[in-house]
């Protein structure tokens, strides 16, 4: 074995590579050829399927008939993931340039509470922004807010759930860039009296631009596909396509509509992806750890 | 000459540049103090709801200090096998995925060969795919066999989820830590004498552990934690994040916050512990090679 592995070095890579993404490929992959097909079936749980190119209407219908819920999903995800940016960059910031010997630690205490179960993280934000909650509770009581105000089952808390729920995927991303910048720079483009201003304008912001962009995508496509922050924490009048996705697949059985639905989905997010690897390469994609 | 004078003159202050020193030194830290206490504020809320006395059967307002669901957190039906059943694929799941996303992440990081920025892509695409569609695809296809293993679906069919969505992020975690470490300690060993089994025994797998130990950390806790795409593939199984959802709507009892808080603290405390110990590590190489470097000067 070992002489083998000596006269075919090339082998090596793939060997290492193949189980692993055999495994991908058969529960990925595969997954997702079926998922194509079975959104041009047609039939019913009882009656059977039967699949038919011509059932591509299974597409128009289902965007048709689901569209507030897809611009809602739009709406939600972006507003989202503004909201993770402007948190996430100046914690990031704060944690790259001057953690100091706190560095490791501040980090720690970023990435802890998403140790936590992610369903008991959001049931305690329905317990904060309740009615009479933590928060809402003593503003009414001083009469700074009227009775009937309310931030639960609106828009607002679910995309405050979502926000909080993928912060990490935005600031992970942001921090690993902003580390990676040589300090010098920065010092240099001050001596040459940049003010501290023009300095992060010009110098830092852009070389951290790659984690800003990544991290966008990374918090932007699970927000968009998310439904359990809209069901714990919104009302039938925010839901998202996530939402209308599982109805559809695990209590109405409607498995063509369903998977049409989570194929545009899909689609949107792999033109995105094609876009990034397009413009910053596919290298950066798994080296940047998480 | 004028040019000069003023060139070399330190720039007045301006009001925005004195905000922005302000915003340097005192802003960043009250921020990050302020953001850090929402981070942690719903961890502070399960933690402290789990020793809330609920009047009926829904925690959402606190009623009274009680003991009484830390004392049996098992006491509510059904919770002690939803747990089980999680840890149990939690461990499976991040054994196979851990060893299959290592081996992938050494070639990556150790190997050049052709299809490697397409290796790279299709292990960040299942990380970029929404959990919805993970599940929902994986579900389509189960559903399309028709036929045991795979339906009906069952504890099997997650594993088979979980091992698949974990893989790309122990790619990921492995991957992180080999970038920083050099070949040439590899060569030298093969340089002598070493075969292939015993470099990678004696010198690979020592550097690459500590990366692999925080890869199998993440994977346990995506695995322990998942609920969207499990949903999709469990059947009737019930695991401990499915017992959540099932309770969220009629009341989550103290209980599930006492396991929340529980499964919370094990994972900072591994955490904690092995940062401990790579420090420890560090420290020690560091002296060791003071010393042989003082032993080389004498």
């Amino acid at each position: 074995m070992g002489g083998f592995l000596r006269r075919h070095k090339r082998v090596v890579p793939y060997l290492l590579l193949a189980p692993g993404l055999l495994w991908l490929a058969v529960f990925y992959i595969v997954p997702g050829f079926q998922m194509f097909m079975t959104s041009l079936w047609s039939g019913t749980l009882e009656t059977g399927y039967e699949f038919a190119l011509s059932n591509v209407s299974n597409y128009t219908e289902a965007l048709q008939r689901f569209w507030p819920q897809f611009s809602r999903s739009l709406l939600y995800g972006a507003a989202a993931t503004l909201l993770t940016f402007a948190i996430s960059y100046p914690l990031a910031y704060t944690i790259a340039f001057r953690g100091g010997r706190y560095k490791n630690l501040l980090l720690f205490l970023v990435v802890a509470p998403f140790f936590t179960s992610f369903l008991l993280r959001t049931i305690s934000w329905k317990i904060i922004l309740g009615d009479t909650g933590i928060l809402l509770g003593p503003l009414k009581d001083l009469g700074v807010l009227p009775e009937e105000f309310r931030l639960l089952a609106t828009p607002v808390a679910v995309v405050a759930g979502i926000t909080y729920n993928f912060l990490p995927f935005m600031t992970l991303p942001i921090y690993v860039s902003l580390e990676k910048i040589d300090k010098r720079l920065v010092e240099a483009a001050q001596d040459l009296f940049a003010t501290s201003i023009g300095a992060f304008r010009r110098i830092t912001l852009p070389l951290s631009l790659p984690g800003v962009f990544a991290g966008s995508l990374l918090t932007f496509i699970p927000a968009m596909g998310d439904y359990v922050n809209a069901e714990l924490l919104g009302s039938p009048e925010t839901t998202m396509i996530g939402n209308v996705i599982q109805n559809q697949f695990l209590a109405q059985n409607n498995y063509p509509t369903a998977s049409a639905l989570s194929f545009i989905l899909m689609a949107g997010i792999l033109v995105a992806v094609a876009v990034y690897a397009r413009l910053l390469g596919t290298d950066e994609l798994t080296a940047g750890g998480v | 000459m004028a040019a000069t004078t003023v060139a070399l003159a330190r720039p007045k202050r301006t009001f925005s540049e004195r905000s922005v020193r302000f915003w340097n030194r005192y802003l960043l830290f009250i921020y990050t103090g302020l953001a850090i206490v929402y981070l942690m504020a719903p961890v502070v809320v399960m933690a402290l709801f789990s020793f809330n006395d609920p009047a009926g059967k829904s925690n959402f307002l606190w009623q009274g200090f009680t003991l009484e669901a830390w004392l049996d957190p098992f006491a509510v039906a059904g919770l002690q096998g939803a747990v089980m059943i999680s840890v149990g694929i939690a461990f499976a799941s991040t054994i196979v995925a851990t060893i299959l996303g290592t081996l992938i992440a050494l070639a990556l990081a150790r190997h050049d060969f052709r299809g490697r920025s397409g290796t790279n892509l299709f292990i960040f695409l299942p990380m970029a795919t929404p959990e919805i569609v993970l599940g929902a695809s994986l579900l389509t296809l189960f559903v399309a066999i028709g036929a045991p293993p795979f339906f009906p679906l069952s504890g099997v069919t997650i594993l088979i989820a979980h091992i698949m969505f974990n893989i790309s992020f122990v790619v990921v975690t492995v991957r992180a830590r080999l970038a920083g470490f050099p070949t040439h300690l590899e060569e030298a060993a093969m340089d002598l004498g070493a075969n292939e089994f015993t470099t990678f025994r004696k010198v690979t797998f020592p550097l690459i552990l500590p990366g692999v130990m925080a890869a199998a950390l993440l994977a346990f806790s995506l695995s322990i934690d998942d609920f969207v795409i499990t949903n999709f593939t469990a059947g009737g199984t019930v695991t401990f994040p499915m017992f959540i959802y099932a309770k969220a709507r009629i009341g989550i009892p103290p209980e599930v916050n006492v396991i929340g808080t529980i499964i919370f603290l094990t994972a900072v405390g591994l955490v904690a512990l092995s940062t401990i110990m790579a420090r420890r590590r560090a420290v020690r190489d560091e002296a060791m090679a003071r010393r042989f470097a003082a032993g080389e000067g004498a």
